[in-house]
């Protein structure tokens, strides 16, 4: 196997008249988590699809574990894993019955099934519900069963699309956790999601997609120093101190509401920065009237990287699952 | 892949579990539709009450006022309700697969290679036990109720050959409407087309009762032959040609459409 482990080339694909893909290029390092950033509607999952076989491209070339994904489509198959968004499980058996399924699905005679299923819900905390029809699990833990399910083929490259979407801030912290452990098993994981912290934390390179378009690749950090990492929000003291700040910063405004006196500037976050920035365009200590710092959300790599907001969504704060995309595939 | 590597090392060749591969998906598909089935408790006692249900109703409400050539309208009717109930319980099958087809699973047994095939056999197998269900709950009614025939078992096993026959056919055909259908609620239309069959047949009147169209219709429809082959079986009436026919309408009905649905799964998933 050659140390990428996924490669495309200008993957097209439209639906209709819509074009959801336009020429995307994608390299995975063998063993590495690459993630797949962007909002609603911004293709990542219809390209998930794509190299999972389960989509023709209209034009472009990929090649996935070695192997190309149009001319080679069974032994991709035989070497990769699914988990889309909504949970790939049958409600009416247990969690032992669906990855027994799985596993005699995958080629494996009955009882070496069961015994893999049983080390595999060990592995993911599930060993006490696995008895329990899935109907009755909660969100975390069909995310994990349904991880757990696309294992049982023992593949090289895992395809998770937006594993998190949905869930709980505990049940993602214990998603997180688990992907982490995926990495560190060696195998390939390619993440889509619309987090930008989750891409930060899990993935050793993003890509970021913006209708169909790559705007931005890099490692986490080379995107945050894009976006800013962080941003300082500014309320001016009055409508004067508001224009002067303005005039003041030009192009490092990532955002103005002139309504409400309020501007965002990109920081990394550090006091240090925070105090230079207010101390160069506030020099009279006057302007400003309040200031805080969050972390840059999607919305603010978006702003950063495209001059304008998100495509579609409001970006990282969504909770909404990916409609949108999931629309274009009907 | 470590337990596959020891099975294979224990002595099946890796040839063999390829060429028995599709064999070993179907059984495991089915043994999931199977379950599946028996744990869809509404769905499931639909299926076996409703056709005790229609056995009551056209014994009770209709027979009495039918001539027909047997003494009691329930020996006459039989086949009838039987092709009628099974029929209804295969339609069920387009639901099934509409359902399936809507969820994420068929992605994910589809990126682990399973064929389309095996996923639609399994939903088949599950109809062929579910109307066996059903059958024999009908037929338990039917002897209740006063039914009686001098078939053997050579002619109940016949019975259950002809039924399993007719239901793999229109299971199939359910299939392929399964697949066409963008909602559950739009697949069990299927199951109306499907109940209309039995009514313009010789399965509730005589055929000769008719009009003269409708009599050409239900004299050339599958339903017609099966319900005389089943009854030939039931009461030693002589059937002519009949069991041929119904075996070719049921071949040519499951040839189409498991070559129709194969490749509609093709391209619904493309």
């Amino acid at each position: 196997m050659p140390d990428t482990a996924i490669e495309a080339v200008g993957v097209t694909k439209s639906y209709g008249a819509l074009r959801v893909l336009d020429g995307v290029d994608l390299a995975v390092r063998r063993g590495s988590v690459a993630a797949l950033l962007g909002p609603n509607g911004a293709g990542k999952t219809t390209m998930v699809r794509i190299l999972a076989t389960l989509s023709a491209m209209d034009a472009g070339q990929a090649t996935v574990a070695g192997y190309d994904v149009r001319r080679e489509r069974g032994k991709v198959r035989r070497r990769i894993s699914l988990t889309g968004q909504y949970a790939a499980l049958d409600d009416l058996q247990t969690g032992m019955e669906n990855l027994c399924m799985m596993a005699e699905l995958a080629g494996m005679p009955r009882r070496a099934a069961k015994s893999r299923a049983a080390g595999l819900l060990e592995r993911f905390d599930l060993s006490r519900a696995a008895g329990r029809r899935v109907r009755t699990y909660s969100g975390g833990m069909r995310r994990r069963l349904d991880i757990a399910a696309g294992l049982v083929g023992e593949p090289s490259v895992i395809f998770l699309d937006e594993p998190t979407t949905g869930l709980d801030v505990r049940s993602r912290q214990s998603m997180w956790s688990v992907i982490s452990d995926l990495a560190r098993s060696g195998v390939t994981v390619l993440l889509t999601t619309q987090y930008l912290e989750e891409a930060d934390r899990l993935a050793d390179r993003v890509t970021v997609l913006d209708g169909g378009r790559i705007v931005a690749d890099g490692t986490p950090a080379q995107l945050k120093q894009q976006a800013g990492g962080h941003r300082l929000d500014l309320t001016a003291a009055d409508r004067a101190a508001f224009g002067r700040l303005r005039a003041g910063l030009g192009a490092r405004v990532i955002a103005a509401d002139a309504e409400e006196r309020k501007l965002s500037v990109a920081t990394d976050g550090t006091a240090a920065q925070v105090r230079a920035l207010l101390d160069e365009f506030d020099p009279s200590r006057d302007a400003v009237e309040y200031f805080s710092t969050h972390g840059a959300t999607l919305d603010d790599v978006f702003i950063a990287l495209t001059g304008r907001a998100a495509a579609s969504g409001s970006g990282a704060e969504s909770q909404v699952r990916g409609d949108t995309e999931e629309a274009a595939h009907v | 892949m470590s337990e596959l590597t020891v099975t294979r090392e224990a002595g099946r060749p890796l040839e063999e579990a390829r060429r028995l591969a599709p064999l070993h998906e179907t059984f495991t598909m089915s043994r999931r539709s199977v379950r599946l089935t028996l744990r869809e408790v509404d769905g499931f006692l639909t299926s076996l009450i409703l056709p005790v249900m229609i056995m009551l109703l056209f014994v009770y409400l209709f027979g009495g006022a039918i001539e027909t050539p047997t003494e009691q309208y329930v020996d006459f009717v039989l086949p009838g309700v039987l092709l009628m109930c099974t029929g209804f319980v295969s339609a069920l099958t387009a639901t099934s697969v509409t359902r399936d087809m809507s969820e994420g699973i068929v992605d994910r047994f589809r990126s682990m290679g399973v064929s389309g095939g095996s996923v639609l056999a399994g939903h088949v197998v599950s109809s062929l036990v579910r109307c066996g269900c059903a059958s024999a709950l009908v037929l338990a009614t039917a002897f209740l109720i006063g039914f009686r025939s001098q078939a053997g078992v050579l002619a109940w096993t016949g019975i259950a050959g002809v039924l399993a026959m007719f239901v793999f056919a229109v299971s199939w055909l359910a299939a392929v409407f399964g697949l066409l259908a963008r909602t559950p609620e739009g697949a069990s239309g299927f199951s109306f087309a499907i109940m209309f069959l039995p009514y313009a047949s010789n399965g509730f009147v005589p055929v000769g009762s008719m009009p003269g169209w409708v009599q050409s219709f239900a004299a050339n429809q599958p339903v017609t032959p099966v319900v005389d082959t089943l009854r030939g079986l039931l009461h030693g009436t002589p059937a002519g040609s009949a069991a041929w026919t119904a075996a070719a309408w049921c071949a040519g009905i499951t040839v189409v459409a498991v070559v129709l649905s194969v490749v509609l799964f093709r391209r619904r998933t493309a």
